[in-house]
């Protein structure tokens, strides 16, 4: 029965999965930014993220079918559209008090009813065929240049994103925005507006998180009322993977930042890999989602219990 | 109202604060604190647990409203402004060392945003290659060697070396007023007395006013040229100039023992 199982995997099967999980690991890779910036530099568990993804989908591909648009140019409305979705969870937590896990899961859920407003049902497809799309999972299947043009193109798109990031948080308002996550006493007592910043910072990784929704969308030709759920768990898991296999080697670097971002995408392209291999293993795919929800909680815990059990070791030593 | 024709560095006018008003846990923290800092005033604050040193710091820092009474600062009136735009008037060192700086940004970082308290935030570069310069020798004069770790995060100091930054960086853009809030408890005898000794230089070479609180007796007749003690929300006594200098941890003692003493008395009274 064993010998069937494995006789029944295909290797060729598996390599022509990985051209797409390549291509959806690095579209992926931008939400894994967003959520960095919140979780690790702003130390702010942001739930938004789910929503804020399909409402990027969502407008980047309404604007394009409704309206006419460009679709390069309805990308930049989906950056927008998951900025201002990051001003509300942001308003929501300083102006009006509520702890940040809620006004995150507030703000998604009312998100579930604006995504459906704003696509009328809930799913929308987008014919690469009708319209210029930016990016395609077409695009993969096509030719030489095509392919080439579609790889090189999103690589860029994300190596640019991390030098803006890079240059951005190495400004007087980015140091702001890592004071205010690293230490708020601090940040004050500096004449720092914690709030004013935390709501930045929000703004900034929602904003990522609607450009890669929109791209996403675009890529498997459809917007989805469900596309963003388990987001958040998809981009922690890339952002911990990213950490956890490349962190020894960023820290050195001179630009560690810029090294930890490029590592946090290498990280979501990796979850990409890792779950697409596991299809091929014949896992069924409605447990996808228990999977990775039990890998991020396998490697979020590692260094928790490696500090409770190492300690010992270390005193011992002594 | 005469008192308004003088600009004092610090003006306290009658503060009150009460925590947890109307709960079973309410607590006078101030209860009228009136107090008057000349420009280059540095002043020890005691008394005892509770007595609301740290809270008059707070009050005057801005983490939280007062009840009543008015806070003057350099001849601004900072009452109703939130702890971030108090900010620019004053330099603040906590008394734990991981309060003052920011753990996982650079030593040159933590300067940078220090320089800039008070400023606006905007799109320039956060630290300037010429500010690296000038902090690598300011560093340099803390003889901590750390001059040579101007992008180590700062969380990798020892609890002395975070509090010399933080010192630092109170005095990179002169405060009218710097609040240190027993800032050399959480160390020990021998860094303390180094970041003391420390403080006293930054002190007398930026001509600042300082309000330094302590639980240390002794330091707080050796240092500063006036010294209040606080008792209850309320200052009790203050004393300057010589009448400071001939101090004795004695006389300080006995002061502590009349107030406290004479209040056991008061209880006894009213209980018999």
């Amino acid at each position: 029965m064993i010998l069937s199982y494995f006789a029944s995997l295909s290797l060729t099967s598996l390599l022509n999965k990985m051209p797409n999980a390549l291509g959806q690991g690095l579209i992926w890779g931008i939400m894994a930014l967003g959520v960095y910036i919140t979780y690790r530099l702003l130390d702010f568990p942001d739930l938004t993220v789910d929503g804020t993804l399909a409402t990027g989908g969502a407008v980047a591909v309404m604007l394009v079918r409704g309206a006419g648009m460009e679709p390069w140019m309805a990308l930049i409305f989906a950056f927008a559209a998951g900025m201002l979705a990051g001003m509300v969870t942001g308003l929501l937590h300083t102006s009006l008090g509520i702890p940040g896990i809620l006004a995150g899961i507030l703000t998604q859920l009312s998100l579930y009813s604006i995504n459906l407003h704003i696509m009328g049902k809930s799913n929308q497809p987008i014919n690469v065929d009708q319209y210029r799309l930016v990016v395609s999972a077409r695009y993969i299947s096509g030719d030489a240049l095509t392919k080439f043009k579609f790889y090189g193109g999103v690589i860029l798109g994300c190596l640019i994103l991390v030098a803006i990031l890079y240059c951005y948080f190495g400004t007087e308002q980015g140091q702001a925005i890592r004071a205010t996550g690293c230490n708020k006493n601090m940040a004050r007592a500096q004449g720092i507006n914690t709030n004013f910043h935390t709501v930045l910072a929000l703004m900034i990784s929602n904003g990522l998180v609607g450009l890669s929704g929109g791209l996403f969308a675009q890529y498997q030709g459809s917007s989805d009322i469900n596309m963003g759920r388990g987001a958040i768990v998809i981009g922690l898991a890339s952002v911990i993977i990213g950490e956890v296999l490349f962190g020894k080697f960023c820290e050195k670097r001179k630009m560690a930042f810029a090294f930890t971002m490029v590592a946090v995408i290498i990280g979501s392209v990796i979850y990409y890999v890792v779950i697409n291999f596991v299809l091929w293993l014949k896992m069924p795919s409605e447990d996808l989602k228990l999977f990775s929800a039990i890998v991020v909680a396998v490697f979020l815990a590692i260094p928790y219990l490696k500090g409770k059990y190492g300690k010992k070791k270390g005193v011992a030593k002594q | 109202m005469s008192s308004e024709t003088k600009n004092y560095a610090l003006e306290l006018r009658d503060i009150h604060k009460v925590f947890n008003q109307g709960t079973i846990n309410e607590k006078v923290a101030l209860d009228g604190v009136d107090l008057q800092l000349e420009d280059g005033d540095f002043v020890t604050v005691i008394g005892g647990n509770g007595a609301g040193k740290s809270t008059m710091l707070n009050a005057i820092a801005g983490m939280w409203p007062v009840d009543s009474g008015s806070i003057i600062v350099g001849g601004a009136d900072v009452t109703s402004l939130p702890e971030h735009k108090r900010a620019k008037f004053l330099g603040r060192v906590f008394q734990d060392p991981m309060t003052g700086t920011a753990a996982t940004m650079s030593i040159d970082e933590n300067m940078a945003i220090a320089a800039r308290r008070g400023k606006h935030h905007t799109l320039r570069w956060g630290v300037t290659k010429a500010e690296r310069e000038q902090y690598k020798e300011m560093l340099r004069e803390l003889d901590l060697g750390l001059e040579e770790r101007l992008t180590t995060k700062v969380g990798l100091l020892s609890g002395g070396q975070r509090q010399a930054v933080t010192l630092l960086m109170a005095s990179l853009e002169k405060p009218n007023l710097l609040l240190l809030d027993e800032h050399t408890a959480a160390l020990d005898p021998k860094t303390a007395a180094t970041v003391l000794a420390l403080s006293d230089k930054i002190i007398e070479e930026h001509h600042l006013t300082a309000m330094m609180v302590t639980h240390n007796m002794k330091d707080a007749i050796s240092h500063g040229n006036r010294l209040v003690m606080m008792h209850e929300g309320k200052i009790i006594y203050d004393v300057r100039g010589e009448e400071k200098k001939n101090l004795h941890v004695s006389d300080l003692m006995a002061k502590f023992e009349e107030v406290s003493g004479g209040e056991f008395a008061n209880d006894r009274m009213i209980l018999s």
